[in-house]
C-alpha cells in the first residue's frame, strides 16, 4: 500500500527528488569481459613488422636482464631483486609508448621499465644494490624514483601530470602499480584526483596474481581491478599482459587519448609473476608448480616469438641475434656490478636540506671524526 | 635563505591592528602575486576561503587553477602536491586541521621528507603544508591535536610555528620561498588575536631556525612556541609579584632548532621550563630539555622541567581548561625551580 493508498489520508504527495542523471555513462568506460588479445587472433595479421622486430628483441633483452639481476643477488652484488620474470611484455610496452617528454612512476619491481626506457641498468639497479636510493636524475630522465611503498606514487603521477598541463606543456605521465597495490587508498585517492582534474595519467596495473603471497581473491571482489576504473568516471581497459602487441596497442591508445585532452585511463594487465616475490622470498609456500607450469605455456616470448616465425618474420638467425645482444647487455650489466661502488659516508649529510642545519653539522663533524679514526687504525697509526 | 619578506616597490601604509589570520592571508597573496609556480590547494581553500579563511579572495583574485578545492582526500592532495613539485611548482596544501592531516603521513614521511635526499638533491620539495594546530577554541574531538612531535621526528622536515601577527607574515613568506619542505603550523586559537601591523612594512623575518627573545630576564626562562607564548608572557608578568624576572624565548622554529639561542639564555639565567601544549611523554619538551641538559649543565641551578599538555587524548572542549598549560601551572613549575638551594 502507498501512502496515497492509505485510507483516511490527506491528498499528501511526496515531492519528487530534482532532477538526477548520472554524471558519466558508465557503459562506454567499461572494460572488455576478458582480457584483449592480438596475438593468436586474426588482427596480429594486421601488426607492423618492425613493432613486432622490437618488442621481440625488448622481451628477449628483458628476460636476460631479470635473469642476470637474479643472478647478482646471489653474488651478493644486489642486496635485493623482485624480478619482473614473466611479466616484461608490461615492463617493455610501458617504456616504449612513452615519448621522450613523457613521465614513468615506476614501482620497484619495474627496473625493467626504466631500463627498457633508456636507463642504464646499473644507475636502474642502484636502490637494489644499496649503495644510494634512487641512481639517477629523475628530471634527466624523466622517470621517477623506484617506489617502495605502495601506490604512492601514483598521486605523484597525478600532480606533474597536472602541472605539465597547467603550463601548457605535452605531457603524459604513465605510472605502474601491481595488483596489491590497488587496494592502498593511495589508488584511490590518485585515480579520484586524476578522473576529476581530467589528468593526462595512465595508471597500469600489472595483476600478477599475487601481492607477496597473497592471491587477488583475497585482495579485491570486484569484477575485475580494470572496473574500478568505473567508479571514478575513466575507461577501464582490460588487457592480457604477456601479449606484447595487444599491451603495447592498448597502452599507446591510453597514452594518445591523455595527450589529447581525454583524461586518465585505467589499464588491468593479466600477467603472472614467473619467480617468488624477491630472492629472499619461498613461493613454494603458497602456490604449487602446476599453476606455475600453466603460465609457462602462455610465457610472453613464446607467444610473440610464434607469431613472428609463423609470419616468417623470424628466423634461427634472427633469434640468435637477439639472445647475443641480449648476452652483451648481461655480460657488461655483470662486470660493471662486480666493481664496489665508491661510497662517500659524508653523503648522508649532503642532501637532507639545501643547507645543512647546525645539528647536521655536529653530527657530519663527529662522522668525520669516526672515519679518520678508523682509518688511522686500518693503517697501523692509531692505539 | 633569504631573510627578505618585504615586497619591493610598495607603498608603506601604517600600521593599524590586524589579526594572524589576516596576516596569513596576505602572505599568500603577496607569495602568489610574486611568484606564478605557488600554488594553493586543499579542502574548501576556493569559494569558502577555507574554514578559517586563510585563503579568502584568493580564488578570486588567482583563479582556480591556483587556488584549487581538491577532493576530500590528504594523502591524494599532499601526493599530487609532491608530483607538482617534481615539475617545478611551489604547492602551498592547507590541512584544514591538526588530526585531519594524519592520512597525509606517509606521503610526508616517505616522499616530502626524503625526496630531495633519495635523489641526490635532484628533486628539492619546496612545499610548505599548513596545518591549524593545538587546542583552546572549544573543538569537538579531532580538531585540537597538537602534532608537532610527529613532524619533528622526521628528518628531513622543517617544522616553525608563528605566534605573532608580524611573524606569521614573515614566517609563512619564508616557509614559501624555501627550496625545503616546510610543515607550518598555525596556533589556531590565536589566528584572532591582533596587533599593529601594515602589510606593507612587514619587518624583516629571521631566517627559519632562529628563535628569539621576547622577554629579557635574569631569574630564569621559559621556552615555548605558538599558543603558549601569550601564556609564558602572561605568566612571566605575574611572576614579578614573586620576584622573579623570567625571560621567555619564542622557538619559532622546532626544526631546525636553535640551540644557540636557547642555550646562551639559560646559561644566563641558570634555569629553565619548557612549555607546550603537546603532551609531555615523547614530545618535544623532552629533546629541549635533553639539549639545555647537554650543553648547559654546568650552568643550570636545578632540572630543566616541561609544562606539557597531559598525557591523554586530547579533552572534550569542556575540560580542555585542565589538560592546556595555563598560567597557573607554568608559575608551579618556576616555583620547584630549587630556589632556596
Amino acid at each position: 500500500m502507498t501512502i496515497q493508498e492509505m485510507p483516511g489520508s490527506t491528498a499528501y504527495r511526496p515531492s519528487p527528488p530534482p532532477a538526477w542523471q548520472p554524471r558519466t555513462d558508465p557503459a562506454p568506460l567499461l572494460p572488455d569481459s576478458s582480457p584483449y588479445r592480438v596475438l593468436g587472433t586474426e588482427a596480429a595479421a594486421g601488426a607492423d613488422p618492425a613493432l613486432l622486430r622490437r618488442l621481440y628483441a625488448e622481451l628477449v633483452r628483458g628476460r636476460r636482464y631479470n635473469a642476470q639481476a637474479t643472478a647478482l643477488t646471489r653474488q651478493g652484488r644486489l642486496a635485493v631483486y623482485p624480478s619482473s620474470t614473466g611479466q616484461e611484455a608490461c615492463e617493455v610496452a610501458a617504456a616504449m609508448v612513452l615519448q621522450e617528454q613523457d613521465w614513468l612512476f615506476p614501482s620497484y619491481r619495474d627496473t625493467l621499465a626504466v631500463v627498457a626506457r633508456g636507463l642504464d641498468p646499473v644507475q636502474a639497479l642502484t636502490l637494489l644494490r644499496g649503495d644510494w636510493h634512487t641512481g639517477y636524475d629523475p628530471r634527466e630522465s624523466r622517470i621517477a624514483p623506484l617506489c617502495t611503498p605502495l601506490a604512492t606514487q601514483l598521486p605523484h603521477a597525478v600532480g606533474l601530470a597536472h602541472a605539465a598541463r597547467l603550463k601548457g606543456d605535452d605531457v603524459v605521465a604513465l605510472a605502474m602499480v601491481g595488483d596489491g597495490g590497488t587496494s592502498e587508498g593511495d589508488f584511490h585517492e590518485a585515480l579520484n584526483f586524476a578522473a576529476v582534474w581530467q589528468a593526462p595519467v595512465v595508471f597500469l596495473v600489472q595483476n600478477n596474481g599475487f601481492a607477496i603471497s597473497v592471491p587477488l581473491a583475497k585482495q579485491t571482489a570486484a569484477p575485475s581491478l580494470a572496473h574500478k576504473a568505473v567508479g571514478y568516471g575513466m575507461p577501464g581497459r582490460l588487457v592480457d599482459g604477456n601479449d606484447a602487441v595487444a599491451m603495447h596497442e592498448v597502452l599507446s591508445e591510453a597514452v594518445e587519448r591523455a595527450r589529447r585532452g581525454g583524461g586518465p585511463t585505467l589499464v588491468e594487465a593479466i600477467t603472472y609473476r614467473m619467480e617468488a616475490h624477491t630472492n629472499a622470498d619461498d613461493a613454494t609456500r603458497y602456490r604449487g608448480d602446476a599453476e606455475v607450469d600453466a603460465w609457462r605455456d602462455h610465457d610472453p616470448i613464446t607467444l610473440l616469438e610464434r607469431e613472428l616465425t609463423t609470419r616468417g618474420l623470424l628466423d634461427e638467425d634472427g633469434i640468435r641475434q637477439a639472445k647475443e645482444a641480449a648476452e652483451t647487455m648481461a655480460a657488461d650489466l655483470r662486470e660493471r656490478m662486480n666493481a664496489d661502488p665508491v661510497l662517500d659516508p659524508m653523503d648522508l649529510f649532503t642532501h637532507v636540506y639545501a643547507e645543512r642545519t647546525a645539528q647536521l653539522r655536529e653530527q657530519e663533524s663527529q662522522l668525520r671524526a669516526e672515519l679518520e679514526a678508523e682509518a688511522s687504525v686500518e693503517s697501523g697509526d692509531g692505539r | 635563505m633569504s631573510s627578505t619578506t618585504v615586497a619591493p616597490g610598495t607603498k608603506k601604509a601604517a600600521a593599524k591592528p590586524a589579526s594572524m589570520a589576516q596576516a596569513l592571508q596576505r602572505a599568500l597573496r603577496d607569495a602568489m602575486a610574486e611568484d606564478p609556480t605557488v600554488h594553493v590547494m586543499g579542502e574548501d581553500v576556493g569559494a569558502l576561503g577555507g574554514v578559517f579563511r586563510i585563503t579568502d579572495g584568493l580564488v578570486k583574485e588567482f583563479g582556480e587553477d591556483r587556488c584549487t578545492d581538491t577532493p576530500l582526500a590528504e594523502a591524494g592532495i599532499l601526493g599530487a602536491a609532491v608530483g607538482m613539485a617534481m615539475y617545478g611548482l611551489r604547492p602551498v596544501v592547507e590541512m584544514q586541521f591538526d588530526a585531519f592531516a594524519y592520512p597525509a603521513f606517509e606521503q610526508l614521511a616517505s616522499h616530502v621528507a626524503k625526496m630531495r635526499n633519495r635523489t641526490r638533491g635532484a628533486l628539492p620539495m619546496p612545499l610548505t603544508i599548513r596545518i591549524p594546530y593545538g587546542g583552546g577554541i572549544g573543538g569537538v574531538e579531532h580538531h585540537s591535536d597538537s602534532s608537532e612531535a610527529y613532524y619533528m621526528a622526521t628528518p628531513g622536515l622543517h617544522v616553525v610555528t608563528p605566534a605573532t601577527v608580524e611573524d606569521a607574515y614573515g614566517m609563512l613568506r619564508e616557509a614559501i620561498a624555501s627550496d625545503d619542505p616546510v610543515v607550518f603550523l598555525e596556533p589556531k586559537r590565536l589566528y584572532w588575536s591582533k596587533a599593529d601591523w601594515s602589510p606593507d612594512t612587514p619587518a624583516a623575518v629571521a631566517p627559519i631556525g632562529k628563535a628569539v627573545v621576547r622577554r629579557p630576564g635574569r631569574s630564569a626562562t621559559l621556552i615555548t612556541y605558538g599558543p603558549s607564548l601569550p601564556v609564558c608572557l602572561e605568566a612571566a608578568e605575574a611572576a614579578t609579584a614573586e620576584g622573579w624576572d623570567l625571560e621567555v624565548v619564542d622557538l619559532r622554529s622546532l626544526v631546525p632548532f636553535d640551540d644557540e639561542t636557547v642555550a646562551a639564555s639559560v646559561r644566563r639565567t641558570g634555569r629553565a621550563v619548557v612549555v607546550h601544549e603537546s603532551a609531555g611523554f615523547g614530545g618535544p619538551g623532552g629533546e629541549i630539555a635533553a639539549r639545555i641538559t647537554e650543553r648547559c649543565f654546568h650552568h643550570l641551578e636545578a632540572p630543566v622541567l616541561r609544562v606539557a599538555g597531559l598525557d591523554v587524548p586530547y579533552p572534550p572542549p569542556m575540560l580542555e581548561r585542565h589538560h592546556l598549560p595555563g598560567v597557573d601551572r607554568v608559575l608551579d613549575a618556576v616555583a620547584r625551580l630549587q630556589w632556596e638551594d
